[in-house]
């Protein structure tokens, strides 16, 4: 065994995913996962070592394998520990809900492994993917142990403790630590050597695990099933392998400490030796409650925390002998949340110790952090003090105002206990800009070449497009426990000059920071463009201010509008944390290992953008008063409603943790349509109309993501008052040739994609690059847009029974009843759920599958699905990411069942309605628009002839009477639902015969945790889980739909047939029966601008890779063959279409010869598929002819 | 029956590389494909020009992915990044360099690299790689189409004679360069590059106009397969340098036949690159074209390809005015008389 001082280990800046994963794939040989947020990166680090061909302490290459589910991890997970491997899996939140079956058995039978979790919310009234203990704490009863760690370094120290105990106790661990705080916190660590982890890791008990393995060659029988006479005998026998746990671990972290030197407890205390109040607490808490503590004793105090390492199985004796034996009141903390429980499970289990060994001593409990609340030490110091209260409050909670049951902690949020000498640095990047990576290799250059500890974390905002990243750096000569977010910025960075309208970028700037700012504006200018919050706060915290045009430097340097480089030179030329010429060797250094594998040009621009950097930054000479005649805008508009002034501004302004729970929805329901109030101005250019060249064709408005394009034919009259530059056209219907055409654009929601420019069939006679619409700057437009958006909005809708709704020309005047979603700019997914909102919105119930639809379809602050003019538009709802169909089949059983009930009641209350209404609403046609129109209005009629009535019938038809009308419902996901998670459920919805209508957003990816392969991953397409290409084809989900007979099914996209994708939506609509359309969404995880993803959509379907097609049982009965192959047999070839993307030309660039082979394995599925296609298309269904006699 | 192939030497030389004939596969996608070469070389060629490392393309791509992996990345806490991670460098010109050796070690003909350079730097510093590589020689394909109205025709001129003295003084194997015909004098464009130290002057290259879509409105690309008629400016060319000039002369485009074959020998061409030939007719093509050509010499009692070589240069020819204005008013007043 090696000495700990005679091993010099490597320093390395890595996350707390990282960390574990490290461990884990050099304990393991088999490891099956599923990516979850936000442990996906566990599983991505295992499967690309591997990939690597990185061996593990056996000098094997670890089996890595995605499933299709937590559920189906745990399985083959359990069948590889049966078969005597090494095993471990990642997961968090439903995800580890779902293997909870499988760790029954795993523990039930004794078998060592460890589940490394980054410990995640599990959603209640609303999904949240940050971190809590919620997941862990439903897995109490599986009889894993428990071991928390609360920093990186713990992670991955306690992870090999984890991995060598489970061996010796054969009982399963699950390792967990903070799910965002420590599993994306980058921190300087020292890193555990390949000899530290042969020396924790017992071969003999490795040998013992082998040895118990099943096998033919000495086979046992394991996983009977046992009857009232065995099995609880059986339950206990488990006993003492419990029974010895806790000393086994200790055992395993004193051996830890021979070799390494940290020397860990089941309990470890800190603070005062003496201390009367102690804080219990696990995860990164604890080092928030550390940092706390040492300050508040330097500062005379006397109280310590108790920071729990194994949570189960509880030692009681340990935890007793830890505490101080002053100590008369203690405060556990739980970041987890249990209703209608006596307490959290920390405090309970630390309660009932206490109880059972005959301790007194005066307990509470309380909760904080849920789903990552800031946890600070001002928070700390509330507790402390509330334990000197004479009787201090029981289960509180705090970090939250609870203004309804007040169980919340005051807390002082000026209290602070940085560690004076630490650089606390803020930077505020735009999502996708590079300013993460360049803060994450700021933190490693720092982190490596100096003597700082350092840190970072990383900030992003609920929206895929114009987000605001914030980057938290910590770095100084003392360790840091800091694991909350910094408050008190020496120095700020604002990336873009943009978010100082919407942002108070310096609200955290300490007196004397520094604040650096890119602007196009010199030194000289600049002063007179800041918002008064910014001057006043410049000039206030006598802030140092310093400018430079980081896209000037980018342009000159060949790096298009990338600055993250050069405001990292920036960065470190004013904070001199190294010597210049150092600071620059080491950010090339890092430029090289960053990017050098994409190319030395790369590198080279890079190294230019850096030497340049310096050269164009310039100290701001601040004038001694604020000057400016406008301020950061309002949130939201003046006319926003209620809630939306006094909730969701709040959350925009970044004010949300401020919010009292009476403010608080009690269930998770909200109001819809908000998003409309948010402009959040992220285009820099927008579309401008041509409205002499333009045919009103319509084809803009259908495919815009984010519906900011919108068209209106009207009655001249209304033209009355318009704002001067409002446009205005006759229209070019024949039916409206007296009316006016308007084609109009939210300037402040458009998010500059450009796909409707791209789509626009018109080019102009004299210059063919001009189109009918054409970007232009939006700055000088924004008002006057804004005044004719606002115009635009209050002009009458057109009727929808006067339209053609086969028609794109048409739909184009439909109001889209989803606006303004946070997807990402050019998004290929939401043309087709805007669509669906013009088609049936008003009459939609929607169920949709966790994933990217559920994030910009339900993330607040605000949410895109809105109302018509009557108040009518989708309900939406997300459950889980696995479950989807049948929520969405539930939610059809439920509108089927009141629709009968309610005809049922019509039928039975003939007279008191009158007869004609009755039969009128129980004979209605609904299967057109006006049909529909005249049945809204029945019932209208009948609501109001049971208005006052009294009887038990009549409230419940008035309570059902709207279920009299047509309604749709929409079961909406991605493929990792579709095609993997939830593939068994849609199957048997499928199979119902019931009249839902699936929706499949096909990206081929799981597109919402990173670019995971799915079963939709096309043959030879790099994703994560498949760097090598994926080796095999497609799964056609729409031939397996279509071997039921049963089931309407279409393939679609948009971009190669408009039509043919409108028809489709309205034929699954009128289908009586399940429908089923997978839709071709081309999406910024294939890697090539978003503005050519209809181009993209039309190569797939030329190519032969995405044929269009439409399968309608009702067909048959009309003696048609029900399959319509409707697109042309290829007409180009595959590589003309897949080599215009990143995830298939990476794999040509990194394996030639491998990309080759599925090349023409993947030609080979498009010809084999269009020859079934075909084939299908041609079968004769006509009825056969009368043989004649 | 005789062996032609016994009696009549096709042998010649190229850049100092002695070559069993004068068929060489031209810088083509064809090369592309080690097997390919390997046809090339089984069907008769005496050499092999690998397609051509472009030099603008590499940084493309570069710039293309990483444009696309950044785009991807850090758009929300649970999507950091859309791809996997790099596992090693796959941009530069690992790849061709790869490939050159492949083809190095699967044939024994010489194996020519071709590159298109946009800056000095790449130009000379990809050159170096390729001799490396070992290339048995280097065609710098000068494909350079100016657009900036301010640019002399000086200046042009300048680039290629610099950039072939930049390579010329760090790489040791021969180079060649292949330049298009649009020089305002030709014969004097040929000097300054022999002046600069070219070993050899490859003509012509093809430019590939791209045409309009009238439909859709759009530039479209528009490559177009050579024609023989192409060869009668290439013919024309080489007769005028041959033995004006020490560069070897290789023609290219528009040799489609053996008669293609002998009239660019006769004009002074030491070897016949083709693409579009076997592009249309296979690589096997080359097959018949050799012994087409011992054929035509051995009717029209030829010994060898050296014997012709030059043979109808403009030095070489009793009128050499044909090559000049004169034949041009010929032409035209042809045309006028019928």
């Amino acid at each position: 065994m090696s000495s700990p001082s005679a091993v010099t280990r490597p320093k390395v800046t890595i996350d707390g995913n990282e960390a574990a994963a490290y461990i884990a794939h050099q304990a393991s040989e088999v490891i099956a996962i599923y990516p979850i947020t936000p442990s996906s990166n566990m599983g991505e680090w295992a499967d690309q070592w591997s990939a690597e061909g990185k061996t593990n302490i056996w000098d094997t290459v670890p089996t890595v394998i995605e499933m299709q589910s937590e559920g189906g991890a745990a399985g083959a997970l359990h069948g590889a520990l049966q078969a005597g491997s090494l095993c471990t899996t990642f997961t968090a939140a439903q995800g580890l809900l779902l293997m909870i079956p499988n760790m029954y058995k795993i523990a039930g039978e004794l078998t060592p492994t460890v589940f490394h979790i980054a410990a995640r919310t599990v959603a209640a009234h609303a999904l949240s993917i940050f971190g809590d203990h919620s997941d862990v704490m439903s897995a109490r009863s599986t009889g894993f142990a428990q071991l928390s760690s609360c920093s990186v370094q713990e992670v991955m120290d306690l992870a090999l403790i984890a991995h060598a105990a489970t061996l010796e106790a054969r009982v399963p661990f699950l390792h967990f630590f903070d799910g965002f705080r420590t599993s994306h916190e980058v921190a300087k660590v020292e890193q555990l050597s390949r000899e530290d982890i042969r020396a924790m890791i017992d071969e003999d008990l490795v040998m013992a695990h082998r040895a118990r393995a099943l096998s033919p060659e000495h086979p046992v029988i394991r996983g009977t099933a046992q009857n009232p006479d065995f099995y609880f005998q059986a339950r206990e026998a488990c006993n003492s392998f419990y029974l010895a746990t806790p000393a086994i671990v200790q055992s395993v972290m004193d051996k830890f400490a021979r070799v390494v030197g940290r020397h860990y407890h089941l309990f470890d205390y800190e603070g005062a030796p003496d201390a009367e109040r102690v804080i219990v607490i696990m995860g990164s808490g604890a080092e928030v409650a550390h940092e706390a503590v040492e300050a508040m004793n330097a500062a005379g105090e006397k109280v310590g925390v108790l920071k729990v390492r194994l949570f189960l199985p509880f030692d009681t004796e340990k935890f007793i002998a830890a505490l101080p034996a002053t100590v008369k009141s203690l405060a556990v903390l739980d970041r987890t949340k249990e209703p209608g429980a006596l307490g959290e499970p920390l405090y309970v289990e630390v309660l009932t110790g206490l109880a059972q060994a005959g301790v007194s001593k005066r307990v509470i409990g309380g909760r904080y952090g849920l789903s990552s609340k800031e946890f600070t030490p001002a928070m700390v110091k509330a507790v402390f003090d509330e334990l000197h209260k004479p009787s201090p409050k029981n289960h509180f909670t705090v970090g939250i105002n609870d203004d309804v049951t007040h169980t919340s902690l005051n807390y002082d949020p000026a209290y602070s206990t940085e560690v004076p000498g630490t650089v606390r640095a803020l930077f505020y990047g735009l999502g996708a800009d590079g300013t993460v990576g360049a803060n994450k290799n700021s933190i490693k250059i720092i982190g490596e070449e100096t003597d700082n500890f350092a840190q970072g974390y990383f900030v992003y905002d609920s929206k895929k497009s114009g987000a605001i990243t914030i980057s938290h750096l910590r770095f100084g000569p003392k360790p840091l426990h800091s694991s909350y977010l910094i408050t008190r910025a020496s120095f700020v960075a604002c990336h873009q000059f943009s978010f100082l309208e919407r942002v108070d970028v310096l609200k955290y700037a300490e007196k004397g920071a520094t604040f650096l700012l890119n602007s196009s504006f010199g030194p000289e200018e600049i002063w007179d463009h800041l918002p008064l919050t910014v001057q006043r706060q410049i000039i206030d915290k006598q802030l140092k201010f310093y400018v430079i045009d980081g896209y000037e430097v980018a342009k000159q340097t060949g790096m298009g509008g990338r600055i993250n480089t050069i405001m990292q030179t920036c960065f470190f030329a004013i904070s001199g944390v190294l010597p210049s010429e150092e600071a620059i060797d080491a950010i090339k250094h890092a430029i090289k290992k960053t990017y050098g594998k994409r190319g030395d040009t790369v590198v080279q621009k890079n190294y230019a953008a850096v030497d340049e950097a310096v050269g164009h930054l310039h100290r701001v000479k601040v004038p001694d008063k604020v000057t400016a005649q406008f301020d950061i805008r309002p949130a939201v508009p003046a006319n926003a409603p209620e809630f939306v002034q006094k909730v969701t501004a709040r959350m925009l302004a970044g004010e949300g943790d401020e919010l009292p729970v009476s403010l608080i929805p009690v269930d998770g329901t909200f109001p819809s349509a908000t998003t409309q109030w948010e402009k959040r101005n992220i285009a820099l250019e927008i579309p401008v109309w041509d409205e002499e060249i333009c045919i009103q064709c319509g084809k803009c408005v259908l495919v815009c993501p984010h519906a900011t394009i919108r068209a209106k034919v009207y009655d001249t009259a209304y033209l009355e008052g318009a704002p001067s530059t409002f446009k205005a056209v006759a229209a070019r219907w024949k039916d409206f040739k007296e009316r006016k055409y308007t084609l109009q654009v939210a300037p402040e929601d458009c998010t500059g994609c450009t796909l409707c420019v791209q789509v626009c069939p018109v080019k102009s006679k004299t210059e063919v690059k001009h189109r009918a619409i054409n970007m232009v700057a939006q700055a000088p437009l924004r008002d006057s847009e804004a005044a004719n958006w606002d115009f635009f909005l209050k002009l009458p809708e057109t009727g929808r029974d006067t339209l053609s709704m086969n028609q794109v020309k048409d739909v184009q005047l439909l109001r889209p009843l989803f606006e303004f979603s946070g997807a990402c700019s050019g998004c290929g997914e939401t043309p087709y759920i805007k669509l669906l909102t013009q088609l049936f919105g008003d009459r939609t119930y929607i169920g949709n599958a966790t994933g990217c639809s559920s994030i910009y379809g339900g993330n607040l602050p605000s949410t895109p699905y809105c109302t018509n003019a009557e108040g009518h538009g989708p309900t939406w709802s997300n459950s889980l990411f696995e479950d989807n169909a049948e929520f969405g089949l539930g939610m059809r059983l439920a509108v089927d069942k009141q629709n009968e009930y309610a005809r049922e009641l019509v039928a039975r209350m003939g007279m008191t309605i009158g007869e004609e209404l009755a039969e009128a609403i129980l004979k209605a046609d609904q299967s057109t628009e006006p049909g529909i129109f005249a049945q809204r209005e029945r019932v209208r009629l009948l609501k109001e002839k049971l208005v006052g009535a009294v009887t038990l019938e009549a409230r419940n038809l008035a309570a059902m009477a709207d279920s009299l009308v047509k309604k749709s419902v929409w079961i909406l996901g991605g493929d990792g639902w579709a095609y993997d998670i939830g593939y068994g459920g849609l199957d048997h919805v499928l199979a119902s015969g019931r009249n839902v209508n699936v929706l499949v957003l096909d990206t081929e990816v799981y597109s919402n945790t990173g670019g995971q392969a799915s079963k939709s991953t096309p043959r030879g397409a790099v994703a994560k889980f498949a760097a090598a290409g994926k080796p095999v084809g497609k799964k056609d989900l729409a031939m397996m739909a279509v071997s039921y007979g049963s089931v309407y099914v279409a393939r679609v996209a948009m971009g190669a047939g408009d039509m043919h994708t409108l028809k489709a939506f309205l034929e699954a609509e009128a289908f009586n029966g399940p429908s089923l359309i997978i839709a071709y969404s081309h999406c910024i995880a294939h890697g090539y601008d978003m503005a050519y993803g209809l181009e993209q959509q039309k190569a797939a379907v030329n190519s032969g890779y995405w044929p269009l097609f439409r399968y309608n049982p009702d067909l048959v009965a009309q003696g048609k063959n029900p399959f319509q192959l409707d697109s042309r047999p290829p007409s180009i070839p595959l590589k003309d279409y897949i080599y215009n993307e990143t995830r298939y030309t990476m794999l040509v660039k990194s394996n030639p010869d491998h990309a080759r082979v599925l090349l023409e394995e993947a030609k080979e599925d498009v010809a084999s598929h269009w020859k079934l296609y075909d084939y299908l298309a041609h079968e004769s269904f006509a009825a056969p002819q009368e043989v004649k006699k | 029956m005789i062996d032609l192939s016994k009696t009549i030497d096709l042998s010649t030389t190229y850049l100092g590389l002695k070559l069993k004939n004068p068929l060489v596969a031209s810088s083509s996608p064809l090369c592309q494909e080690v097997a390919n070469v390997r046809r090339i070389e089984d069907s008769g060629a005496a050499a092999v020009v690998l397609a051509s490392m472009f030099e603008e393309q590499i940084e493309l791509e570069s710039d293309e992915l990483d444009r696309f992996l950044t785009e991807g990345s850090e758009l929300s806490p649970e999507s950091i990044t859309h791809f996997p991670e790099l596992t090693h460098r796959v941009m530069g010109p690992e790849v061709y360099l790869a490939h050159i050796a492949r083809c190095k070690q699967a044939v024994k003909i010489p194996v020519i690299a071709s590159l298109n350079g946009t800056t000095k730097g790449g130009w000379v510093g990809y050159a170096k790689q390729m001799q490396q590589a070992g290339a048995d020689a280097i065609e710098l394909n000068v494909y350079y189409i100016p657009t900036d109205p301010d640019l002399s025709a000086d200046s042009v001129e300048r680039t290629y004679v610099d950039l072939v003295r930049a390579v010329k003084a760090e790489v040791r194997i021969p180079v060649a360069v292949k330049l298009g015909p649009y020089f305002s004098n030709m014969a004097n464009m040929a000097k300054k590059l022999e002046a600069a130290g070219a070993d050899g002057l490859v003509l012509f290259n093809r430019f590939y106009q791209p045409d309009f879509d009238l439909e859709s409105l759009e530039v479209v690309p528009n490559l177009m397969l050579s024609t023989p008629y192409e060869l009668l400016l290439r013919l024309h060319w080489i007769g005028m340098l041959y033995g004006n000039v020490k560069p070897d002369l290789a023609l290219t485009g528009g040799a489609h036949s053996a008669t293609d074959i002998v009239k660019a020998i006769m004009a002074g061409a030491k070897v016949v690159m083709m693409t579009s030939a076997l592009l249309k007719r296979g690589i096997s093509y080359l097959d018949t074209l050799s012994t087409e050509l011992l054929v035509w010499l051995g009717e029209h009692e030829y010994d060898s390809i050296k014997q012709m070589q030059g043979s109808m240069s403009r030095n070489s020819v009793p009128q050499p005015r044909a090559f000049e204005r004169a034949n041009y008013m010929k032409v035209l007043s042809s045309y006028a008389s019928r």
